[in-house]
């Protein structure tokens, strides 16, 4: 599949120039046709957002994308590569599954956010809503400020920063994933609980507090949460069969 | 799926401009719900203790004159009508159950759709846009304006199953979601003597907060019963003469952005349907928490 698609697309060389699209004149579909079609490195920035969804969607080359204004559900969803920025706020569903690429919010991200993202980072500056980091399956979800109920729900791996407060039930059925929170949590979800910060999570909470450029946040004095395992203790290594 | 909007406005100086504000933020919804849509738009032109009644005819060639006159020389009152489509808008200055027997004796074939002070009610099916288009929304004023487009889910397509639902004077409710015991609710509130117009599971939540607000609760305290009573996923938005009130469900499987400036307050199932408004680049822009009763009341 990898294969075919080189193939076919053209040689990639970036121009120096940003290439601007504008939502008031191109439709979503439009947009969404010409970023597939920029060569590696390009730097775009779409304009008039407004609230559109399903921008910057299905890209699969390391593009620099800037969005000014607020955008809508499924911003930079199913991406493998591009780095995206959100001027503003953005709806439901912020870089669903992600597998590579930085993907920013400078205001605040509406209910999953990053949800089942399997890698790439996905970086809020104000809050998460309802249930972000559903179901994280190995990225990284960065929240500066407060992140809503249901957060971490059935999150697989990956890890959760959050600088703020978490709402109830975070991380209820958690797997591997762990979450950090530097606030106060409301509430804890079934069989998740706070452990004890280690070494290695105050480096983990490090590297991703420098990544993010957040500068609030105490990568020493952060809550960690992970899996009780109680309801979840299916175990490979043990020869268990499911 | 379906889409709510409403605007609450504050400031005078917007009223004029009700349904030129209101129509983008209802179209914009159109995706969440194609099958249907319909609105509530307050105003302060009903004379002093006069009713406003938003009637359906059979047709748009129905004689709403000759039904005015009649309905006035019965009740001992002159009644007017305002004709828009198949709709008539007859202000008459008459208690509501008087007036609700006599249409039903003279004008069967005449439907309610709501009545109120302030209030004004449209919903068909068809588009937010061929709906507003019909009835002239955009060139309405007003202080406050509620919209719905509907998917249905529940039960039919038809005018009576669209939203909002109005189960008292001047009360709106306009649900985005599904009940999944409204047939257990429905059955106790018949109980009590409550007449239910449709099968629509939203239109027993609208007969749940009339029914509560008759015995004395506050539009807030009717809310959060809800929350108590009712099972599945909601965001409801009711509007009351002088409220404009907002609830999610537990889980907040439903979205729903407030808006909030010096000059309105607007709600949207979706940032986009809220997009058009002037200054909503500086408004406090949230969403409600689930199971938090956001209310505003006019001044």
């Amino acid at each position: 599949m990898d294969e075919e698609v080189t193939q076919v697309l053209p040689t990639p060389v970036a121009s120096e120039a940003e290439v601007v699209l504008s939502c008031e004149q191109l439709t979503t579909r439009e947009i969404n046709g010409r970023l597939r079609e920029l060569p590696e490195g390009s730097v775009v920035r779409i304009t008039n957002a407004k609230g559109t969804h399903n921008l910057a969607v299905g890209l699969r080359r390391h593009l620099r994308i800037t969005i000014e204004g607020n955008a809508g559900y499924y911003t930079a969803g199913l991406c493998d590569g591009p780095d995206v920025t959100v001027e503003g706020s953005v709806g439901w569903g912020l870089a669903e599954n992600l597998m590579r690429g930085i993907v920013r919010v400078r205001g605040n991200a509406s209910e999953s956010a990053a949800a089942t993202a399997h890698g790439g980072t996905v970086i809020v500056h104000g809050d998460a809503s309802s249930r972000a980091g559903i179901s994280l399956k190995g990225g990284t979800l960065a929240v500066a400020g407060d992140v809503g109920h249901m957060s971490g729900f059935m999150a697989q791996a990956g890890t959760i920063l959050v600088g703020g407060d978490a709402g109830h039930a975070l991380g209820d059925s958690l797997y591997e994933a762990v979450v950090y929170v530097g606030g106060k949590v409301q509430s804890l979800g079934a069989d998740s609980r706070i452990e004890d910060l280690t070494e290695a999570d105050v480096a983990c909470a490090r590297e991703i507090i420098d990544l993010a450029g957040f500068d609030h946040i105490d990568p020493q004095n952060l809550t960690r949460v992970a899996s009780a395992k109680q309801l979840y203790n299916f175990d490979a290594l043990k020869n268990q069969r499911y | 799926m379906c889409g709510i909007v409403g605007i609450h406005l504050k400031d005078p100086a917007l009223e004029p401009r009700l349904g030129e504000l209101l129509v983008p933020m209802i179209e914009a919804l159109t995706g969440r719900g194609p099958d249907s849509a319909g609105l509530a738009l307050y105003d302060r032109t009903t004379p002093d203790g006069s009713l406003r009644w938003s009637l359906r005819g059979p047709s748009a060639s129905y004689d709403w004159e000759a039904l005015a006159a009649r309905l006035g020389e019965d009740l001992g009152q002159p009644a007017s009508v305002e004709v828009k489509v198949d709709v008539g808008l007859l202000t008459v200055k008459a208690p509501v159950e008087q007036v609700r027997t006599r249409l039903a004796d003279i004008a069967p074939e005449v439907k309610i759709v709501g009545v109120g002070e302030a209030m004004t009610l449209h919903k068909d099916i068809g588009s937010a846009r061929q709906v507003c288009d019909r009835y002239g929304i955009e060139l309405v004023g007003g202080y406050q304006g509620v919209g719905h487009t509907r998917m249905a889910t529940e039960s039919a397509v038809t005018t009576q199953h669209s939203h909002p639902f109005s189960p008292a004077p001047d009360l709106a409710l306009v649900h985005n979601g599904s009940f999944s015991n409204h047939v257990m609710i429905r059955r106790r509130l018949e109980a009590k003597g409550i007449i239910f117009e449709t099968d629509n599971d939203s239109e027993v939540a609208a007969r749940y907060i009339g029914y509560w607000l008759a015995q004395g609760d506050t539009l807030d305290d009717a809310m959060r019963r809800v929350l108590k009573e009712f099972d599945g996923f909601f965001t409801l938005l009711v509007t009351s003469r002088d409220e404009f009130a907002v609830v999610r469900d537990a889980f907040a499987c439903k979205p729903l952005v407030v808006a909030e400036t010096d000059a309105y307050v607007a709600v949207a199932s979706e940032y986009h349907a809220l997009a058009t408004l002037p200054g909503i680049e500086s408004a406090r822009v949230f969403e409600p928490q689930p199971e938090d009763v956001h209310s505003w009341t006019k001044k």
